[in-house]
């Protein structure tokens, strides 16, 4: 059985929504042990949000949730009471990594900070992931994703050269927050075990985000001056864009990057007299001119399929791929042939079908290791097993709603 | 020396850009030794793009390369010469992570690919971000930032809210999809090195752009697989509930979010209670979102009297949510960020003294540190040459005459 990179490693995930638990997902593929503490005192948003499966709500029946928490083991805590904190500080006292992402006085409120998890486990590492940082100003900013991607520089990069800051579909500061945060425990884990030191982590999401805008930052640093909006374009290169095609609503993405790729072009499509002369014979040209190289260059792309244009303009080695809508991407043969996809058996969805781990190690490959966990379902093998307690006493702790 | 979190750890970095360069960089800025080979003459094309000083293009002054690559030790190697494979060798068999993002094929052309490496140093590390990995009908196709960004899905649901099916769909700013790859192959390597521990060997590691993003999808991937394969896509607004948009303010924009209904309450308060506030239609969080083409304008009215700042801090202080569209220009006067100290200057002999984003993440006992500027094209090479693989300043010389180095 081949061996998981991350066997052997406990995390306790704290976390809701999504920063901390994708995180935890992630080490979870690796072949860490990651135990989710959640409660039925506030359950996690994701879980009372659909979609449920056929439309009937029930907190294991969030496909979203389900997606996000799978690989780990559940246990509900009622961290409320005193005796819930103590089970968790005990719970601490077992495992590696602590995660969470609360608001930043939560954790010291409830007595679970980083001087008092130390007393329990002297090289535990904690990682905390709020919002706007657990320092400065606003470090008690209400954070949503879509507010992060505001604040953060990010929605004011992202928009049509003539117009408004515009955001995304998705937001993901969160997202990035949890992959910085994995590399960051990985890093602390080997510091541990070069010096047995553990550490605090903290991470905040604003600017973890931040840092993936150095084009915007540096301009205005050096400079002193704001880098405008450019929608699908680039600095210079031409043609670069979002082409219409045939059909509704479809779209392909096309970036010829150097003078041979754009002679690679034109004999690809077929080398048109406006393609030919000195207009559009370098970059620079090209550039000057995109606009109307655009509309060029959709005159052609619109009688054909996305697929059609990816193939032509790739056998010439020219980076070109439609903008897929999520059925498309779904069905494409190479997501298919790299089981980007895979489908995971779980007790309430039935079959519900999983991105796959991003991270592809040849030796110690990721997998989803199981399923997501129903609310509370680990409770005898979180405090039973790898604490010790008694059927009684957990019977007893959950009629206390401690164990809740 | 203090020891710092990948102290002890090398890497070894052949690529440009982006996505290679920002993964390579977590490794420096956490401590290692981190090695980049760039080709000699031109260097990475990341010297040669905006944003300039001064907008006077020059390789040691991009801000983009700048920030990509600091705390790195840079060396001039071209991979297309005998002696150059060979000294590579030599880098790769003292290296413990190295990571490549070339066109897909070319390193096995050269006869370096994992195969060939690995008998070289059976404990590497290597990581291979591609395009669309290693596998695959697609293994060998050509990618940019952008072409991954639309074949990964994410493209089709931007902007968010638009209204024109007209336009296209939108690539968020700057190179995300780079990035994120960059994060993901920085976490998979360093886990690949960690069970480097139990295996005794290294491995390779296999990253794909159009991958890192696809997770990011929650919410279209439930609803096709579970709203009967409903199609997500920029238009789409079966999501909306309002008040949660970009508006604009007096000097900008803002976020505004005000959902809950505690929320809509203190936002009115703070708007000073208008009298349309009592409208009927306004009064729970359904019909505030089915008359919002009536409801914006009026919010809209009182967002232009105030600045963004004014906006979001009055309002945060109430516990409505709205944040501010912050510019690059906001960020760098944020007395937030500025009382965390997020900012880092440093000097550099061509780009002379700039502030930097700094850390992503705070580590309390292993700090993030900004120890080394960007590296000057070949800086290095002494040092990692001779000092480090041994070979004696003559070589260096002919080694550059023949344009090995």
């Amino acid at each position: 059985m081949t061996k998981s990179a991350l066997e052997g490693i406990r995390v306790i995930d704290f976390g809701h929504v999504w920063a901390g638990p994708y995180c935890t997902a992630t080490l979870a593929d690796m072949g860490a042990e990651v135990i989710r503490v959640e409660s039925k005192r506030h359950i996690d948003i994701h879980r009372r949000q659909g979609p449920y499966l056929n439309d009937k709500p029930g907190f294991n029946r969030s496909a979203v949730w389900n997606a996000q928490n799978r690989g780990k083991f559940g246990c509900t805590l009622n961290l409320a009471k005193p005796d819930g904190v103590e089970l968790a500080k005990r719970l601490v006292a077992i495992s590696d990594v602590a995660v969470e992402n609360f608001a930043p006085r939560v954790m010291k409120k409830l007595g679970l900070d980083y001087p008092a998890l130390r007393e329990v486990k002297e090289d535990i590492i904690l990682v905390s992931l709020p919002g706007f940082g657990s320092t400065g100003p606003a470090k008690d900013y209400i954070s949503y994703g879509q507010s992060l991607l505001a604040a953060s520089g990010i929605a004011a990069t992202t928009g049509y050269p003539d117009g408004p800051p515009m955001s995304l579909g998705e937001s993901y500061p969160d997202l990035v927050a949890a992959l910085s945060a994995a590399f960051a425990i990985l890093a602390a884990l080997h510091h541990r075990t070069e010096t047995g030191q553990g550490q605090h982590i903290d991470i905040s999401q604003l600017e973890a985000s931040m840092c993936l805008l150095p084009e915007a930052l540096m301009e205005f640093s050096m400079n002193d001056t704001p880098r405008p909006r450019m929608g699908n374009e680039d600095d210079i290169m031409a043609p670069h864009g979002c082409y219409r095609c045939k059909g509704d609503d479809k779209w392909v993405a096309i970036a010829v990057a150097t003078d041979e790729e754009w002679q690679a072009f034109r004999h690809a499509i077929g080398n048109p007299d406006w393609a030919k002369g000195e207009r559009f014979a370098d970059g620079f040209g090209r550039w000057s001119n995109q606009h109307d190289l655009d509309r060029l260059v959709e005159d052609w792309t619109k009688e054909r399929t996305p697929y059609e244009v990816m193939e032509v303009l790739q056998k010439a080695g020219v980076a070109a791929g439609p903008s897929f809508n999520i059925e498309e991407l779904v069905n494409d043969p190479h997501i298919k042939k790299r089981e980007v996809f895979v489908e995971v058996e779980h007790p309430e969805m039935g079959k519900q079908i999983i991105y796959s781990p991003t991270w592809r190690l040849s030796g110690t490959p990721g997998r989803i290791q199981r399923r997501a966990p129903l609310l509370g379902e680990h409770n005898h093998y979180v405090f039973g097993e790898l604490l010790g307690i008694s059927d009684k006493e957990i019977a007893r702790l959950e009629q206390e709603e401690v164990i809740y | 020396m203090e020891k710092e979190a990948l102290s002890g750890i090398r890497v070894l970095e052949y690529a440009q850009l982006v996505a290679g360069p920002y993964c390579a960089k977590m490794f420096a800025d956490l401590g290692a030794e981190v090695i980049k080979i760039e080709q000699p003459g031109v260097g990475d094309q990341a010297r040669h793009l905006e944003p300039f000083l001064n907008e006077i293009p020059h390789p040691e002054r991009s801000g983009l390369f700048l920030y990509l690559n600091t705390n790195k030790k840079g060396i001039t190697l071209n991979l297309e010469t005998v002696t150059g494979v060979n000294l590579f060798k030599e880098l790769i068999e003292i290296s413990d992570i190295f990571i490549e993002t070339p066109p897909p094929r070319q390193l096995e052309e050269l006869g370096l690919g994992y195969n060939v490496l690995k008998e070289v140093n059976p404990k590497l590390v290597m990581v291979s971000i591609s395009p669309f990995g290693q596998t695959g009908p697609y293994k060998d196709y050509r990618t940019s930032d952008l072409v991954s960004f639309h074949m990964s899905g994410f493209g089709y649901l931007n902007p968010r809210g638009a209204t024109d099916a007209n336009r296209p769909p939108l690539k968020a700013g700057g190179r995300l999809a780079d990035f994120f790859a960059a994060l993901n192959a920085a976490g998979a390597a360093l886990c690949a090195l960690h069970a480097r521990r139990l295996t005794g060997l290294g491995q390779h590691v296999d990253i794909s752009r159009q991958e890192c993003i696809i997770p990011m999808l929650r919410r279209p991937l439930t609803a096709y697989f579970y709203r009967d394969r409903q199609i997500s896509s920029r238009l789409t607004r079966s999501w909306r509930i309002a008040p949660n948009d970009l508006m604009p303010c007096k000097d900008g924009y803002v976020f505004v979010s005000a959902v809950e209904e505690g929320q809509w309450q203190r936002f009115v308060e703070l708007m000073g209670n208008p009298d349309w506030a009592k409208d009927p239609r306004f009064q729970n969080r359904i019909s505030r979102t089915e008359n919002w083409e009536v409801l914006e304008p009026l919010i809209t009215a009182w967002l232009m009297k105030h600045t963004k700042e004014e906006i979001s801090r009055t309002a945060q202080a109430n516990r409505v949510p709205i944040s501010p569209v912050n510019t690059a220009g906001d960020l760098f006067k944020s007395r937030h960020l500025n009382t965390r100290g997020f900012f880092v200057e440093i000097d550099h002999p061509e780009a002379g003294k700039l502030k930097y984003p700094g850390a992503p993440y705070r580590l309390s006992q292993t700090p993030w540190r900004l120890k080394r500027r960007a590296p000057l094209l070949g800086e290095y090479n002494e040092e990692v040459y001779c000092d480090l693989l041994g070979h004696s300043k003559r070589e260096l010389v002919k080694m550059r005459e023949a344009g090995v180095i």
